[in-house]
């Protein structure tokens, strides 16, 4: 018996990120997995910084001058910030694990609330520590 | 009496493990870490904050203590089992070729494990006198 030839049809491809207009949703979505992602690797940074105070005043010593620098004020601002982010929008995460929050505006001001509350939430910690340095 | 037109056997059923053999494991152990996460999270920049600026000692003085360092512990352990986990997520969803897919995964649990047991060995060893 002669199967029959399977051909791959030309399909389309189902549309993917640069077939929608942006929203609020999506934009927070997207925002999840990046400040995951950069969490992630900022974890590495945390534990050299560890390993730094492990290893003694001098290893330290460069650890925090490394953090210092505008360079680690950066990251350090990049990483406080994503932590907020991913913090927020976790929280927004029980809400619909709950089975609440996927009405149409409800989502949108959710959104829109993780990007609101996590730059408070940042800009706070900075103002606290630009105040007690 | 209810009818059964499920093609699932009635063991498989009990089991509630679906065809990944794993059920929810996954969904919920993200679920649990990620409450853990919050309120230690939340502890973890006091701590940062609070290290701001601090030399050595004074900074080693507040890293040392008992509870900051089992908060700490916790927080390393709570975030580096998420992060696994998050991360097996993404690399699922954009990694399609089986053997890269499989290797990516493998990579990223060494990762979260060899941070994971960096972070601990430093805090441990601070915590018992350096």
């Amino acid at each position: 018996m002669i199967l029959a030839e399977v051909k791959p049809a030309a399909r389309p491809l189902s549309p993917h990120l640069q077939i929608y207009r942006w929203s609020w949703t999506m934009a927070m979505s997207v925002a999840h997995r990046v400040t995951g992602t950069g969490l992630y690797l900022g974890t590495v940074l945390i534990a050299a910084w560890l390993v730094a105070a492990a290893s003694g005043p001098a290893a330290f010593d460069t650890a925090q001058w490394i953090a210092g620098s505008i360079l680690g004020r950066l990251v350090l601002f990049l990483y406080s910030f994503s932590l907020m982010h991913h913090m927020v929008g976790g929280l927004r995460h029980f809400v619909w694990d709950m089975g609440k929050g996927y009405e149409p505006q409800t989502r949108m001001a959710m959104a829109k609330f993780t990007l609101v509350i996590s730059t408070a939430l940042t800009v706070l910690i900075w103002i606290v520590v630009l105040a007690t340095r | 009496m209810q009818s059964n037109s499920s093609m699932r056997t009635p063991l498989g059923r009990v089991r509630g493990l679906g065809s990944a053999k794993s059920g929810t494991g996954h969904f919920w152990l993200q679920r649990l870490t990620a409450v853990a996460n919050v309120i230690l999270t939340v502890i973890f920049v006091f701590v940062v904050v609070a290290l701001v600026g601090k030399p050595y000692p004074a900074a080693m003085a507040l890293l040392t203590q008992p509870c900051v360092a089992i908060l700490m512990l916790l927080f390393i352990l709570s975030a580096c089992v998420h992060m696994r986990i998050g991360m097996q997520v993404i690399i699922e969803d954009y990694v399609h070729e089986e053997g890269v897919k499989i290797l990516a995964v493998m990579a990223n649990t060494f990762f979260a494990i060899a941070v994971g047991a960096a972070s601990v060995y430093a805090v441990l060893k601070l915590s018992f006198g350096g």
